[in-house]
């Protein structure tokens, strides 16, 4: 590619990014049980999945001997294993959020049905996993590893069953309809359940043996809510239900179960105690709920996210070769470029690009952030339990004394290492419960970020690259079922908590001192990197990043013109649109940091010797392009929060900046040229310009328009970095053929 | 004494094969444009010998594999992420170039070396198997060095099955003309084994054979010897991909001679 200014050659993308570059961007190059299980999962998703989908196997709802294969597919290649910690029969030591995201991610690259059915295993898992006692995990977790040949047991499948038929249980949880009651209570004996659940949308539930199922007390000898394992011997009515007639995923078996069962009271998810006669659980179905969410919602985001980096190959191709009928010459731009010579199609390739590893990135850094989350908050349940501390208020007391500490943690870290109390920075980083609050903080934002982003701006982008493949994108036959892909994005966006729900939590845990602490060091970060690599759009998201803080920090104090609090829970219309743009900023710095990992550690990986500086080139100018259009986001969304509240100034009479047309003639008689400065002028017979109002000037709001002004300038150069970007697909190698089946 | 074999597969990297491969000359000789950078895959042709090694180990009490791979170090260890995780087992890592264009003859005195200083390695119950040709060079000349370097003088060198017999020899088909197969008898170690496609699947990936063997190659990868470009005395004037070209003319009861002479004036031109 040539320089326009100084007429040299700079290098660009030979290929399209391997698993070498992946590797280093996501952080797992040093990781070989993680490269085996993507490449385990790359086999299963290249080859059975693939072949299923091609045959047609998603046209039916049913569950079919066929889709059966695929777990069997899954079981021998491992990939029904990863989740499960080696005491039990798994094979991989330590937390495993980024070993399951590169499962779904490489499932998803060609089917995301098939990554969900192994998906709502783990999620049935999760819950003894993250709540269970020691007797409930040995037993489920160990019962889902695959049985081996001569062992002669079944093999554990699980469903996850919180959902209910209309009007009960959705995105609220709480209006549930699932109930639990004593059956039998003999004296010194174990209570007896039974549980009533009809269950709505359950993945897995066709073929799964055993079901944790949310369900509230309907018997004042049980406290509360609970959730309860359930298996398919227990006595009672076990009905896996009809499937749902769903047009998304049909690698993966949705149905409407019903159970009806009688199970002993050890089946309590988290086991319970006995007071004064009530069972007691040890936790409510909601705080079951909240730790398996928090980790599994990760996993869909990369689902999305891996669609959207599929469909660039498969669309370079189209474009490619469109051409080729009739006369022209192969060596002509006509027969090599086809499609490709249109900028249109390239600038949009170049945004889907861009939004997919802008998605990947933000969902394996948090896949990251949980690995590195999960030893901490087992270290600070095991020293809140030796403290004795219990229940909700207590912790949120223990916490709150914590507070002070994290804030002064996340101060020193971001200080030079010269700068700072060295013992006092080591104190703090060895406290267990100052790391936990500090990474709590986070996880509790970039968890729902990942999912709403990832999977809602996803779903919309996958729109844009169906289109770039013309008609054929919305047939089955389109290479890379791009089609399928943009219909399966919208089930993303929806289970495990639509995107309503993601805002929601995000209200909340975005406006945490300990996040928003963390976040203003990110702003310094960001114009770091920028003086040091321009290229890369920092300078850009930084200030928009001070435009998202400024907003955040007004609409908590603000009022609207009805003198309304602007920023609370309730007023979904100021908090929601700034969860959107907060995680908009969040992936195109994730985004960022992986392009400086790689260009940081690339070098010492001999494979990428040759075309690195190319492809950092690329990643650089897909990162600009991110930021730019981040910043847009962000600069249209707080403008409208800033300003739309207000009402707007009117001719008559509310306006501090206007002047009557004799008044301003008696000031200019003084004052030579006033009347030529832009003043808002009424007429004396009423008569003003041709607009609503006169134009809006709030005091108090210098900073923000100077930010605002700031951002459009901080744009400059963004579109050369696109066109940059667009040149180098008109000259990246690709295979000659995509290698799974359509 | 037991009587398993020691089964050494001697076969290393192509680039995948749908990828676009386009020979270009560079200053140190020719090569694939973007070579480094393309994936790869192992050898077909020498993973369907892998394959067929990991059964008969299986089959064949007190059995064990090797896989001699020679290649540049950082992609073999790249292959090794999907390879070790289809059979168990021990690899030997050779440093060099795995191009289509290196001397076969340097490979197999490359691979021939590190056989024979494979430790534990029993030459006398050794099975030597491989491609019977390979994707990048498609020569099918290297085995059957390699078999000679190492004083191995049965050799079979299309082989699609091995049949074991109770007394230690075996029975081998290897394809001949028009899908026919030569049955051979052999009466036991040591042999030479070039595969064709053999019989069997490729086995689906286990993380947990991959994990396993990765104990092993890595530290097989750390002590690798180099052998660098093996260029031998090869000199290329020149590469290029071939064109596709195709003229059909329909003759009959011309002779063998008559059709290899016209052949050969119409490669000349
Ligand atoms: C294929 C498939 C598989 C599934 N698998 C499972 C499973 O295995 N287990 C399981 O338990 N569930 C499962 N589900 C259910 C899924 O999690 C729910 O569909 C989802 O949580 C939304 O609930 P709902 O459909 O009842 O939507 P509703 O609760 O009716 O919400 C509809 C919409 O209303 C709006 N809305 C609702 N509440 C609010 C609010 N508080 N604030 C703002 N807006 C709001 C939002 O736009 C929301 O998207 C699955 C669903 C599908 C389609």
């Amino acid at each position: 590619m040539t320089d326009p200014n100084s007429g040299a050659t700079k290098p660009t993308l030979k290929t399209l990014p391997g698993d070498d570059v992946r590797q280093i961007l996501w952080r797992y190059a040093d990781r070989y049980d993680l490269q085996m299980v993507q490449q385990a999962a790359r086999s299963v998703a290249r080859g059975i999945v693939a072949r299923l989908v091609a045959d047609g196997a998603r046209h039916t709802h049913e569950w079919t001997p066929e889709k059966q294969k695929l777990l069997e597919a899954m079981d021998e290649a491992g990939l029904t294993a990863v989740a499960i910690d080696p005491e039990h029969g798994g094979y991989i030591p330590g937390p495993k959020n980024l070993a399951l995201a590169l499962v779904a991610f490489e499932l998803s690259w060609v089917d995301a049905g098939a990554a969900t059915a192994t998906l709502a295993g783990n999620l049935a898992l999760a819950p003894i996993h993250e709540r269970g006692t020691p007797e409930q995990v040995a037993r489920y977790m160990g019962g889902a590893v695959p049985a081996g040949p001569g062992e002669d047991r079944r093999t554990l499948r699980g469903a996850f069953a919180l959902t209910e038929p209309i009007p009960f249980v959705g995105v609220d949880t709480n209006t549930m309809a699932g109930r639990v009651r004593v059956a039998e209570w003999k004296d010194g004996e174990e209570p007896m359940l039974h549980v009533d659940k009809r269950g709505r949308f359950i993945t897995n539930a066709a073929f799964a043996n055993f079901a944790c199922a949310a369900v509230a007390s309907d018997d004042a000898r049980i406290k509360g809510s609970c959730m309860v394992i359930l298996e398919d011997t227990d006595e009672g009515v076990w009905d896996p239900g009809s499937p749902t007639l769903k047009l998304v995923h049909q690698l993966s078996a949705t149905n409407d179960p019903i159970y009806s069962l009688k199970v002993p009271a050890s089946r309590i998810i988290g086991g319970y105690t006995i007071q004064d006669g009530v069972i007691v659980p040890n936790y409510s179905h909601s705080e079951v709920i909240e730790a398996v969410f928090r980790r599994t919602r990760v996993t869909v985001g990369l689902m999305t996210a891996a669609k959207l980096l599929s469909a660039v190959e498969p669309i370079i191709r189209y474009h490619r070769q469109r051409f080729r009928g009739g006369q022209p010459q192969p060596g002509s731009s006509r027969y090599e470029l086809g499609i490709q010579q249109r900028e249109d199609a390239l600038h949009r390739l170049i945004d889907v690009w861009a939004t997919g590893e802008a998605a990947a990135s933000l969902g394996f850094y948090t896949a990251r952030l949980f690995d590195e989350f999960d030893p901490l908050e087992r270290e600070k349940d095991r020293l809140l339990q030796e403290r004795g501390i219990k229940g909700a208020r207590a912790q949120m007391k223990a916490f709150a004394a914590v507070k002070d500490a994290a804030l002064e943690f996340i101060r020193l870290e971001h200080l030079p290492e010269q700068k700072r109390d060295s013992a006092r920075y080591e104190e703090l980083k060895a406290d267990s419960l100052v790391q936990f609050a500090v990474k709590d903080a986070l996880s509790q934002v970039f968890c729902p970020a990942t999912k709403l982003w990832n999977t809602g701006v996803g779903a919309n982008t996958m729109r844009e690259a169906v289109s770039l493949m013309g008609g054929y994108g919305i047939t089955e036959d389109c290479p890379g079922f791009l089609g399928q892909k943009w219909m399966d994005a919208q089930l993303e966006a929806t289970y495990e908590g639509p995107e309503a729900v993601q805002r929601r939590q995000l209200t909340v845990t975005m406006v945490n001192e300990l996040f928003l602490a963390q976040f203003r060091h990110w702003i310094r970060q960001m114009r770091q990197i920028a003086s040091r690599k321009p290229g890369t759009g920092a300078c850009t998201l930084a200030t928009a990043m001070e435009l998202w803080l400024w907003t955040i920090e007004f609409l908590q104090s603000a009022q609207d013109a009805h003198g309304e609090t602007l920023y609370h829970g309730q007023r979904q219309g100021v908090a929601f649109p700034m969860a959107d743009a907060l995680s908009w900023l969040l992936a195109s710095r994730q985004q960022i940091l992986d392009v400086l990992e790689l260009e940081d550690k690339g070098g010492h990986n001999p494979l990428l010797a040759d075309g690195l500086e190319g492809t950092v080139a690329f990643l650089t100018d897909l990162c600009h392009v991110m930021a730019a259009r981040a910043s847009g986001e962000v600069g249209r969304i707080t403008a409208e929060l800033v300003y739309g509240y207000q009402r707007h100034p009117s001719w008559d009479g509310d306006c501090d900046s206007c002047f009557k047309a004799s008044e301003l003639e008696a000031v200019a008689s003084l004052v030579p040229g006033f009347d030529s400065s832009p003043l808002e002028v009424i007429q004396d017979d009423g008569g003003h310009a041709d607009k609503a109002g006169p134009c809006v000037r709030f005091p108090g709001m210098e900073r923000f328009r100077a930010l605002r002004l700031k951002l459009d300038g901080c744009l400059t150069g963004c579109r050369l970095a696109k066109d940059r970007a667009a040149e180098a697909l008109t000259q990246v190698m690709i295979p000659e053929a995509l290698d799974y089946p359509r | 004494m037991s009587n398993g074999y020691h089964i050494v597969v001697c076969g290393s990297l192509v680039p995948d094969p749908l990828q676009t491969l386009e020979p270009v000359m560079a200053p140190d000789g020719p090569g694939l444009k973007n070579e480094a950078m393309l994936p790869s895959v192992l050898d077909p042709w020498a993973a369907h010998a892998l394959y067929e090694a990991a059964h008969l180990a299986k089959r064949v009490p007190d059995s064990k594999v090797w896989l001699a791979s020679l290649g540049p170090k950082p992609k073999l260890q790249q292959l090794m992420m999907a390879v070790a995780q289809k059979a168990p087992f021990e690899f030997v890592a050779i440093d060099g170039s795995a191009s289509g264009f290196a001397d076969s003859f340097e490979t197999a005195q490359a691979l021939a070396k590190a056989i024979q200083s494979i430790p534990g390695l029993d030459r006398d119950r050794m099975l030597l198997f491989g491609g019977c040709s390979s994707a990048s060079r498609d020569a099918g000349t290297t085995l059957s060095m390699v078999g000679a370097l190492l004083g191995v003088e049965d050799q079979f060198l299309a082989v699609d099955e091995i049949e074991p017999d109770a007394d230690g020899g075996f029975r081998v088909k290897e394809r001949v003309e028009g899908a026919q197969y030569l049955v051979s008898r052999c009466a036991g170690a040591p042999a030479v084994l070039a595969w064709a496609t053999g019989n069997l699947p490729e086995p689906p990936n286990n993380p947990q054979i991959g994990m396993a063997n990765m104990r092993g190659i890595l530290p097989a990868l750390a002590k690798a010897p180099s052998v660098g470009a093996l260029r031998g005395g090869l000199r290329f004037e020149s590469v290029e991909t071939p064109s596709q070209r195709r003229e059909t003319r329909v003759v009959k009861d011309a002779g063998v001679e008559e059709i290899a002479r016209e052949l050969a004036e119409w490669i000349r031109g």
